[in-house]
């Protein structure tokens, strides 16, 4: 899935240096290199792709191979100060789950993922067929993608879960959306924390 | 002695090596207790030390292993990781300064049982001491200051082997870069320790093995060894790939209701086990998995395996087979938590691969690519 620099500065805005990260499901491992070079993390990225997992051994990060599906046990409470899961949420199939383990390993958690709402999604949807776009380039017999959501969604699943949100960004092409995000936004970031978890 | 390359059709072997032997006089303090007063250990080395002596790796050995890790000896006898240690291979010697060293208690040229007891002037046999993976850890590091290495780019090994990858960077945190612990655990399970008890009592009740000192008696305990190693050589496989490789095929195409060997499988483990009897000593075999049984770095730490880690200061990679339940991958994984834990770096990766416990020693392409991208990322 494509990664976008913005998408990178904001993530990186979250995080203090020396902090001690979680990137679940990291890809070729390129956000924590880049943390590591901006925020001199401690960070660890989680895949269960060979060939992903491969590009991290070469890119030299430390990466760790479990299925996420399973929760993340072994990971102790409260270990990290930032779980982040960067545009993979809508291809977990136990949202809750995971949500819950990333605020119980994590201080606090960063969510990115597509925003389904998009107009030019709705558009597509109008005209009689499912939306393909940059930010959601598969088509529905292939997408790896398994939960279809919007961000009016995943605030509601928020206010469910005693999830906390700090702090939400949206963006589209690159550009910070303020008003109809789940309209006007292509993509959406957060950071959340458990309720009742002070505030940070 | 450095390898020499000979012609030979494998352009990626180190060629032709010959064991050299390291002797000590200064006694070696043991965990059993007591010392082991002088001893001999045979290594092999491939590739060349560079001038600021930063590019050697250490490949511990497991079980039945020796020194003998890559290229050929005279006799045409092939190394044990040689399709990963070599010009070019994963572990390239074209980069790295490579040593295999055959462990203490060993029965292929380093002191062990078979040795003369200087006290007896006899063979040690059953009275050589109980040796452990520290104290493996602790001759090889005399071996290292030998060959003047004062800090190793990595430690390698798989199952046992990678206890003692392990155990070096507790017990040496300031001169290990890297450890790459492969298809190990850090302390055995009980069922672990179950099959190295039944194993080990085939040898022990084995009539010829009186009480350990058959040389004397100009016997060896063969039968006790065979079985050992046909307890062994089950666990080393899975359940699929012993199914794929032999199934229910009949010898005879027919059962014919003998007590002969009808399965090949039957077939396969005789076999097994009498080679390996012909060859391996019975005292080495007791000794080494006791030391196997006995490895658990948290035991003084009341179990805890992140303070016990507190003291690393190297980087991990830690691999497991997801075929592999003798050292099953949950195994790795309490390894990589801890590591993690003890804010270590550490990758992890579980391989798919069919082949039980032996995996470890193929060359599954996923497996080797993993080891070549974090050895390729090694600084010397």
């Amino acid at each position: 899935m494509s990664f976008h620099r913005f998408d990178y500065d904001v993530i990186a805005n979250w995080i203090e240096p020396g902090e001690r990260v979680l990137d679940l499901g990291c890809g070729d491992g390129s956000l924590l290199r880049y943390l590591s070079s901006v925020r001199q993390v401690r960070g660890y990225g989680v895949e269960n792709d060979p060939e992903r997992l491969l590009a991290c051994a070469r890119n030299g990060v430390n990466v760790i191979q479990i299925d996420m599906e399973q929760g993340l046990a072994g990971f102790d409470d409260g270990f990290f100060d930032h779980v982040i899961m960067s545009l993979s949420l809508q291809a977990m199939r136990n949202t809750q789950g995971i949500l819950r383990e990333m605020l119980r390993v994590g201080r606090e958690a960063v969510v990115s993922f597509p925003n389904f709402a998009y107009w030019r999604h709705r558009q597509s949807i109008l005209n009689g067929r499912m939306p393909v776009s940059k930010n959601l380039p598969y088509q529905w017999y292939d997408t790896p993608n398994v939960r279809f959501f919007t961000i009016d969604d995943f605030d509601s699943l928020c206010a469910g879960e005693g999830i906390v949100i700090r702090e939400r960004l949206a963006f589209d092409d690159g550009k910070v959306i303020v008003d109809e995000a789940n309209f006007l936004a292509s993509v959406a970031l957060y950071r959340l924390a458990r309720a009742g978890c002070g505030t940070g | 002695m450095q390898a020499q390359p000979i012609a030979t059709s494998d352009a990626q072997s180190v060629g032709l090596v010959v064991p050299q032997t390291a002797h000590f006089d200064e006694p070696l303090p043991l965990k059993s207790g007591g010392a082991l007063p002088a001893y001999d250990l045979v290594y092999e080395t491939y590739g060349r030390l560079n001038a600021t002596r930063s590019n050697a790796v250490l490949v511990c050995h497991a079980l039945s292993g020796s020194h003998h890790v890559a290229g050929l000896h005279a006799d045409g006898g092939v190394g044990w990781w040689d399709n990963l240690v070599g010009p070019g291979k994963p572990l390239d010697t074209e980069r790295f300064f490579v040593i295999g060293v055959n462990n203490l208690g060993g029965c292929y040229g380093s002191t062990g049982p078979r040795a003369i007891n200087p006290a007896t002037g006899k063979p040690w046999g059953a009275d050589f001491p109980f040796v452990t993976v520290e104290d493996w850890v602790d001759a090889q590091a005399r071996l290292a200051d030998r060959l003047g290495i004062e800090r190793f780019a990595a430690v390698v090994g798989g199952s046992l082997g990678g206890m003692q990858a392990l155990s070096w960077t507790l017990q040496y945190p300031d001169r290990v870069a890297h450890a790459l612990v492969i298809a190990s655990a850090p302390k055995l399970t009980a069922q672990n320790i179950a099959f190295n008890e039944v194993a080990r009592q085939a040898i022990l009740k084995d009539p010829e093995f009186h009480g350990g000192h058959y040389y004397e008696h100009g016997v060896v305990p063969t039968r006790g060894l065979a079985l050992a190693r046909m307890i062994g050589h089950i666990t080393y496989l899975s359940d699929d790939s012993m199914d794929q490789k032999f199934g229910r095929s009949l010898r005879h195409a027919k059962p014919v209701f003998s007590y002969d060997v009808e399965f090949e499988i039957e077939s396969y483990l005789r076999y097994q086990g009498d080679k390996f009897s012909g060859y391996f000593d019975a005292n080495t075999y007791l000794l080494t998995t006791k030391a196997l049984d006995y490895y658990d770095p948290a035991f003084d730490y009341a179990g805890d395996l992140v303070a016990a880690l507190g003291r690393a200061r190297a980087d991990y990679l830690v691999v497991s087979f997801t075929t592999d339940w003798r050292f099953a991958p949950s195994r790795s994984r309490e390894i990589v938590y801890a590591l993690m834990h003890s804010d270590r770096r550490v990758s992890y990766a579980e391989i798919d691969c069919p082949a039980g416990h032996d995996s470890f020693l193929l060359d599954d392409p996923q497996y080797h690519a993993v080891l070549r991208a974090y050895i390729d990322n090694i600084k010397v």
